[in-house]
């Protein structure tokens, strides 16, 4: 049994005691509060020096407009990736030093939730809000609706996923994070009655609603909202991979939910779902988990593939080829990712016919993939092609990828696996796909949509350099990780006793160092573009002479994206209307109908965060309370009957007028 | 640029032919609700909450750890009083939703108010077997069976309860503003995850009660 | 953004005029209910009187039985039809429960290989002397 006993609990506090406190004993946590608190201190002050608060509360925290929501998502995603990178540089670091009498300066229960919350943070905190936010900014553009089926939804749901990531901030500076790796194996930590894991429970069970919700409402928002005469099949390519994203997603992360309340439950109640006695069965939960995390993987993946497939159609000056079958392929991945996840625990002893199985569906899965890749290929031969920075993110994700996506066939072979299973081969192949794929996709998408978000482009020189010191960086970085597995040498270690591995782990470190720095370009190219963003600036909405909808909007779009719906002939409809000569309407504005922004999104999230803080600490009479305010919350919330507004005709026509001017001026 | 097309007008001339198309509705777009849908999609995540409750009570639903078993412990008697107040409120809901048809107020809050009294009777006598079997040492910490026992059954009785809050609540509010569009629509939708409820318990008492006991 | 109608919406829309989602009816809800009992009232009799021996058969009748409620509620009481919203209500279902039964299959076929190849055997019993607390073979 693993409950917590029930002595030393503080009525109020639970059990937070002045222990729970590790700055007070571990300097790396007292630096970087002090740097956190500083830098908040100064975020605060800036924010009142200025006055934004009210502007910040009523047109960012409170917007249900995809656009901002989508933007806030991004600088989530951006904000903890340096968190997560932090922690990868710091294993890097431990690793290439601590070799025999040097133990280097990490102690293992510090380094195991480095690791932990590296995986955590990066999957969860980065590569999903990032996607995320994609999905959502571009989605109603790319499709010529206003905004999604659902905006106060998509409002909470993105308050409820920053609130995940708030805990798992906050598991930094009290208590501690857990130890029992990205995916919580349940033998690792179900165990453990410590905090740690309760920080990862309840952040991965707040952030879960909030993305289960957010697929919920863009599937819809694909099936209802689609422009007339925008058929499945002359939707783009990236809404298509956004559907299949999003079906993907409301399929698995309740599965997700499932194992983690059973956890929980084992827990808090002294169930005997994982555990060694009484009928536990520790692989059930193992099993459970990766049903969850295999299409999880494609979740973040899929979306990645459409930002391709839109990047080389235009930089290549050329419909993407095989439009039909890429959406095949799309939805057979979709459809197989759920079909293979037994890859990932091979080992742990299910005999021959089942790894024979699900061996070979995990080779099947890859043959759509392959299909998409010459697609690609086959739109860049006798294109025009232009080597922009978007352009060089997709032939270096093409490279990287498909020697990654390589290594993970190598590793669908069950005996193979039975090598390489959890060494630094593993880890080497999936951070190939996932930085080759989801990584290089985010940056081109960033630097391809950028201007359409904030009306000027990124600096082409800073946007060069981040792009070659990553592919350098992660080839220097991971190589040595291929090398050292198929050496035999396993992960989540922090302290190796043969010296001969030494320089192998000093390669990577140095590897690990390039990618700093460029994540250190992609920041400066962030604010050179600002101060040079009159230079920088884009007038005419359509920088790259896009094909998709969304670029038929000004840079940024109006509040109501569309002053007049699209009515569309074909795929890539930007482009047909292009084509033909096609002016926008500059007369005949109607009022426009709107959701109006609300605050009820943050103030049940607020709720959220406190329950699962008080959940984690067991401060029952704060849970209870908590609890209580987020069913009140949503209820009050279900009484406000008056949710929209018009936007009037005059200020439509003065929108418009504006952006006619500034298409004309452009023209001089 | 290609905003150059537009003012200059080249390429529109040659092709002034194929301009004739729309290329833009000239009046406000209607797309279709999309509540009902989405709020279907939701029951189709909850579907999967509970498949993989089934899932996990397939596999430890015989591991009774040398405890009580499924025959010694249910009594289908009790089980079958709830699943018809559960059948009972399922009706009465679709008599609520027909008296909503008739926009009639008053008769859609009677219904509304018979099916939450089946609700609560149906959650008292499941509340009362729980207690009951925690008393004869029967409680979820016994065995891995009666672990997955407990949270299978509770979490329907759990959405139960969230069902019948959600009723009262939306009782109020079709009281104080009637059957307007949008409560019609939150009627529509408490419809749905009544009966999908009602679906799951179909699975509960197939799968968990009648043949845990033979 | 959905259409919160507070104007009176333009004929054509798809829906009833005043009214809102699929239609229902007295016919249909009984004709629900009056199959819902029978098909409740014949598997609990046939444990509860211990009628089919073979537990294999009965647990095949009663898969058969909830299956058949199952789809009896979907078409009387939750309005299932390939036209509702435009087919994709059905088509979600059906997604939904190949992912169901992939799942719950899935999960039944790996555990019982890995609990057959991983879990430790039983002692060879003996006449137990006091209750003990031990593995149970699922």
């Amino acid at each position: 049994m693993t409950s917590v006993p029930a002595t030393e609990n503080h009525w109020a506090l639970g059990r937070i005691t002045w222990d729970s406190i590790p700055m007070t004993h571990e300097p790396i946590l007292l630096w970087t509060f002090i740097a956190v608190a500083l830098g908040g201190i100064a975020v605060l002050a800036a924010l009142t020096r200025y006055r934004l608060w009210g502007p910040l509360w009523r047109d960012w925290l409170c917007s249900i407009d995809h656009k901002r929501i989508g933007i806030m998502y991004m600088i989530l995603g951006i904000v903890m990736l340096l968190r997560g990178f932090s922690d990868a540089i710091m294993m890097r670091l431990q690793q290439a030093m601590a070799f025999g009498d040097n133990l280097g300066y990490l102690p293992p229960h510090h380094y195991d939730q480095i690791f932990t919350a590296h995986g955590v943070i990066m999957i969860f905190f980065v590569a999903m809000p990032l996607v995320t936010g994609l999905m959502n900014y571009l989605v109603p553009l790319q499709i010529g609706a206003r905004d999604v089926s659902f905006p106060f939804l998509n409002n909470f749901s993105f308050w409820m996923t920053t609130a995940g990531a708030v805990l798992v901030m906050v598991s930094l500076f009290l208590g501690e994070f857990s130890t029992a790796g990205w995916l919580a194996l349940s033998n690792l930590g179900n165990q453990n009655p410590g905090v740690g894991l309760d920080y990862y429970i309840w952040a991965l069970q707040i952030a879960g609603v909030g993305t289960t919700l957010s697929g919920i409402n863009l599937i819809v928002t694909i099936v209802k909202m689609r422009a007339p005469g925008m058929s499945l099949m002359k939707m783009p390519i990236f809404t298509w991979t956004a559907l299949c994203t999003n079906a993907l997603i409301v399929a698995t992360f309740p599965v997700l939910t499932a194992a983690l309340v059973l956890m929980s439950l084992d827990r808090y109640v002294g169930t005997n779902f994982f555990t060694n006695d009484l009928g536990g069965n520790a692989m059930l939960y193992v099993n459970l988990i990766w049903i969850w995390g295999h299409p999880e993987v494609y979740i973040l993946v899929l979306p990645a593939f459409g930002v391709f497939s839109e990047v080389v159609a235009t930089f290549c000056r050329k419909r993407l080829f095989g439009y039909t079958s890429m959406v095949y392929a799309t939805v057979c991945i979709t459809i197989l990712s759920y079909l293979v996840w037994l890859h990932h625990f091979f080992t742990m002893g299910s005999g021959a016919s089942v790894n024979t199985f699900f061996g070979i569906t995990t080779m099947i899965i890859s043959i759509p993939t392959g299909a998409k890749i010459f697609n690609w290929l086959f739109t860049m031969y006798k294109g025009r092609i232009r080597f922009t920075v978007p352009m060089m993110w997709t032939v270096g994700f093409m490279v990287t990828f498909a020697i990654g996506g390589m290594t993970g066939v190598l590793l669908a072979v069950p005996p193979a696996d039975f090598v390489l299973h959890n060494s630094l081969f593993l880890i080497a192949h999936f951070h190939n796909v996932i930085i080759g794929g989801v990584v290089f996709a985010m940056f081109a998408g960033i630097n391809y949509w950028f201007p359409k978000a904030f009306g000027y482009q990124l600096d082409e020189f800073w946007g060069k350099c981040s792009f070659w010191l990553w592919l350098v960086g992660f080839w220097v970085a991971f190589t040595p990780l291929y090398v050292l597995g198929l050496m035999g040498v396993t992960r989540r270690v922090s302290h190796f006793e043969d010296p001969s591995l030494q320089i192998w782990f000093v390669i990577a470190a140095f590897g690990a160092f390039l990618i700093a720095l460029g994540i250190g370009a992609f920041l400066v190219q962030l604010v050179v573009s600002y101060l040079r963003r009159e230079q920088l600036r884009d007038v005419t909405g359509d920088p790259w002479d896009g094909r998709t909808l969304e670029w038929a909007t000004s840079s940024p779009p109006p509040q109501y994206n569309f002053a007049f719906t699209p009515v569309v002939h074909e795929i890539d409809a930007w482009w047909d209307m292009k084509r033909h000569g096609y002016q926008r309407p500059l007369a005949g504005f109607a009022p426009i109908h709107m959701p109006a922004n609300t605050g009820a999104g943050v103030v049940i999230s607020a709720f959220s965060l406190v329950l699962g803080f008080a959940l984690i600490w067991h401060m029952w009479l704060l849970a209870g309370l908590s609890f209580a305010g987020v069913v009140l919350a949503a209820i009050v919330h279900t009484f406000n009957y008056q949710r929209d507004y018009h936007i009037p005709a005059a200020d439509v026509a003065a929108t418009e007028n504006l952006r006619t001017q500034q298409l004309l001026a452009s023209h001089v | 640029m290609s905003e150059l097309r537009y003012h200059a007008g080249a390429a529109g001339a040659a092709s002034a032919t194929l301009t004739a198309r729309p290329y833009h509705l000239d009046h406000e777009p209607h797309p279709e609700n999309g509540t009902a849908l989405g709020f279907w999609l939701y029951l189709m995540s909850d579907c999967l909450i509970f498949a993989a409750l089934f899932a996990t009570y397939g596999v430890l639903g015989r591991s009774y750890a040398a405890g009580p078993t499924g025959a010694q412990l249910f009594d289908l008697t009790l089980v079958a009083i709830n699943t018809a107040f559960l059948l009972l409120s399922s009706i009465t809901f679709g008599f609520a939703m027909l008296r909503k048809q008739a926009n009639d107020v008053r008769g859609t809050l009677l219904w509304l108010a018979v099916t939450g009294f089946f609700g609560l009777c149906f959650l008292g006598l499941e509340l009362y077997e729980f207690a009951h079997l925690i008393h004869q040492g029967a409680g979820p910490q016994r065995s891995a069976f009666l672990s997955a026992f407990f949270t299978l059954v509770g979490t329907h009785g759990l959405h139960v309860t969230f069902g019948s809050i959600w009723l009262v609540v939306l009782m109020v509010q079709i009281g104080k503003h009637g059957l307007i569009h949008e409560n019609k629509r939150r009627l529509m939708c408490l419809s749905m995850f009544w009966h999908f409820l009602d679906v799951v318990w179909i699975g509960v008492f197939t799968f968990v009660y009648l043949m845990g006991v033979l | 953004m959905s259409a919160h109608d507070t104007h009176a919406h333009p004929a054509g829309h798809g829906d009833h005029h005043g009214d809102v989602g699929p239609h229902s009816s007295l016919r249909d809800y009984t004709i629900g209910f009056v199959l819902s009992v029978i098909l409740t009232a014949i598997p609990f009799w046939l444990v509860m009187a211990k009628v089919i021996s073979d537990r294999n058969t009965a647990v095949v009748v009663l898969g058969t039985f909830a299956v058949v409620q199952i789809l009896v509620h979907m078409v009387y009481f939750l309005h299932m039809n390939g036209s509702i919203e435009g087919g994709w209500t059905l088509l979600s279902t059906i997604f939904t429960v190949v992912f169901v039964a992939i799942g719950i299959s899935g999960t039944l076929w790996v555990m019982f290989h890995m609990n057959a190849n991983m879990m430790p055997e039983h002692p060879t019993p003996t006449p137990p002397v006091h209750d003990a607390p031990g593995h149970s073979r699922p």
